[in-house]
């Protein structure tokens, strides 16, 4: 302990003080202070890097998830079309066969009371031939009567045969 | 560009050396420059190694003519005496380091005693030393010199402020630093992450980053120059490491948070008796015990490497006699390169566990307990 203490040099000390103190100083204004701002500064980058890349990949994953959805959606709206498509023309076939035969059953109709009113058209022009003819066969059966009661006998009886055979 | 700084610097380094090499002093009469050769003296070695040195001494030699060679520079000396101010380089000593080279600056006559400066007493002309070898006419002075440990604090931080400028420049190129950054960036990142992250936690660590950066790479750079043959032992030097643990004290009782201190004084769910007691005990271990810890460890840690190595290198000489030069020599170079490796270990733990280990007590000071209970 006395040596160590008359190896104590207070000269030496003062002077290792003063040259830390300096060397302190100047190496933490033109060393370190630039040196570990450089640092933080050049790990800040490559972590933000790091982080940018990450959220690269995130939205990368995103948007393919997106584009699967979408042309999931596509095909369903498709599909969808399709189906709706084919109803419709379902229907409209359904529809026009339904409308067809409505009208074809209008026209049967329509034929049947034109055939119905041309028959009864007919009868009556019958009826009125008939008529006309009795009229005609009661003159000339009037005409004839003042001749002989033969000759009218006769007459009716030529003409009554004649309208039969009519 | 860094490289390129970094080769005009060992230029110039190498030309400073160099060109010192003249300082040769021809004062080879102290016990210090002859030749090592029995136990006491390589000890005697050891020892002044260990102290701190007012010349950069990088080896010395016997010449043919029997002359005593240093080979290194001199170092400035600054004291502040009774009498003011004195500078003058340490040559003036000529490597002398037992008293007996007086150096007579008009009003102050001053000496060297074991890499100590000695003010001699008024009217004293030579010093005199009582049976314990301490003077007994001369007194220390306070010396402000630039010794060997002040050049390697300074050439450390020199280093340090090129190193990390030239990183905190390249990042103004691009996030990736180029250059001697690329090797600097990692170890601060490791300061970062694993020192002070985990000790002080997420939200406060900033604040004391450039405190724990620069004590980390102060003693680690100092460390290993110690480690090279240029023989620094600045982080060896007691004084240095409490000057060390003192900022460390310093930076973490003044960071200290409310809760901090109630804590400490007042320890809340323990009985009111027993709390005083704790508030003392807690209070040494703070201001006393961990800075404490912090200073003997890292100096018996770097003193013992250096004097293992040193005891090791020595083998060569002290084995010499048993095994013959070539043997004591191999064993010397391997067992020494075996320690070396450690203490290149050691430079490295030793910074780590002094950073580690500030970071842990500012962690504890600036620590807010969610609730009162929490113990």
């Amino acid at each position: 302990m006395d040596q160590l203490l008359n190896d104590f040099s207070p000269g030496l000390f003062i002077m290792q003080m003063v040259i830390l103190l300096i060397l302190l100083f100047l190496l933490a204004k033109f060393a370190w202070k630039p040196i570990m701002a450089s640092l933080t500064e050049r790990e800040e980058g490559i972590q933000n890097a790091l982080d940018a890349a990450e959220e690269a990949k995130k939205e990368m994953q995103n948007l393919q998830a997106d584009n699967d959805r979408l042309l999931k959606e596509a095909r369903a709206e498709r599909d969808a079309m399709l189906k709706e498509a084919r109803e419709i023309k379902d229907n409209i076939v359904a529809e026009a066969k339904e409308e067809a035969q409505e009208q074809a059953a209008i026209m049967i109709e329509n034929a049947k009371a034109t055939i119905k009113q041309e028959q009864q058209a007919a009868v009556a022009e019958l009826k009125k031939k008939v008529a006309d003819l009795s009229i005609g066969i009661a003159e000339t059966v009037v005409k004839k009567e003042l001749a002989s009661q033969d000759d009218q006998l006769k007459l009716v009886e030529g003409m009554l045969e004649e309208v039969t055979l009519n | 560009m860094i490289a390129k700084n970094s080769i005009k610097f060992l230029t110039v380094l190498a030309i400073v050396f160099s060109s010192f090499t003249a300082f040769a002093g021809g004062g080879g009469s102290s016990d210090k420059g002859e030749q090592v050769k029995t136990p006491e003296q390589i000890n005697a070695y050891i020892k002044h190694h260990l102290a701190d040195s007012h010349d950069f001494a990088l080896y010395s030699y016997t010449n043919d003519a029997g002359e005593r060679k240093h080979v290194g520079f001199p170092l400035p000396v600054i004291v502040w005496t009774s009498k003011g101010l004195k500078t003058f380089m340490s040559s003036a000593f000529h490597h002398n380091d037992d008293g007996t080279v007086i150096v007579d600056k008009g009003d102050v006559k001053l000496v060297k005693i074991h890499s100590k400066i000695y003010e001699l007493n008024e009217g004293a002309t030579t010093v005199a030393f009582d049976e314990t070898h301490h003077a007994t006419n001369a007194h220390k002075v306070l010396d402000f010199s630039v010794t060997k440990s002040v050049f390697g604090m300074l050439l450390a931080g020199l280093l340090m402020f090129l190193g990390f400028g030239s990183l905190a420049k390249s990042y103004k190129k691009g996030a990736i630093p180029t250059g001697v950054g690329r090797v600097l960036e990692p170890l601060v990142l490791y300061v970062r992450d694993e020192i002070a992250r985990p000790n002080i936690g997420e939200k406060k660590y900033k604040k004391f980053m450039p405190y724990l950066l620069t004590v980390f790479f102060f003693i680690w750079i100092l460390n290993l120059m110690g480690l090279t043959p240029l023989g620094f032992n600045v982080t060896g030097q007691i004084a240095v490491t409490v000057c060390l643990a003192l900022f460390t004290l310093v930076v973490y009782i003044t960071s200290g948070t409310k809760d901090f201190w109630a804590h400490t004084l007042w320890m809340p769910g323990v009985p009111k008796i027993l709390r005083p007691i704790l508030a003392v005990i807690e209070l040494v271990g703070f201001i006393l015990i961990k800075p404490f810890s912090l200073l003997v460890r890292l100096f018996a840690n770097i003193t013992a490497g250096h004097f293992v190595v040193m005891s090791l290198i020595a083998l060569m000489i002290t084995l010499k006699a048993q095994f013959g030069a070539v043997a004591s020599t191999g064993i010397s170079l391997l067992l020494t390169l075996f320690i070396s490796v450690i203490e290149i270990l050691v430079a490295f733990l030793q910074a780590f566990i002094f950073t580690m280990l500030s970071a842990l007590f500012i962690g504890m000071a600036v620590e807010e307990h969610e609730h009162d209970h929490a113990h």
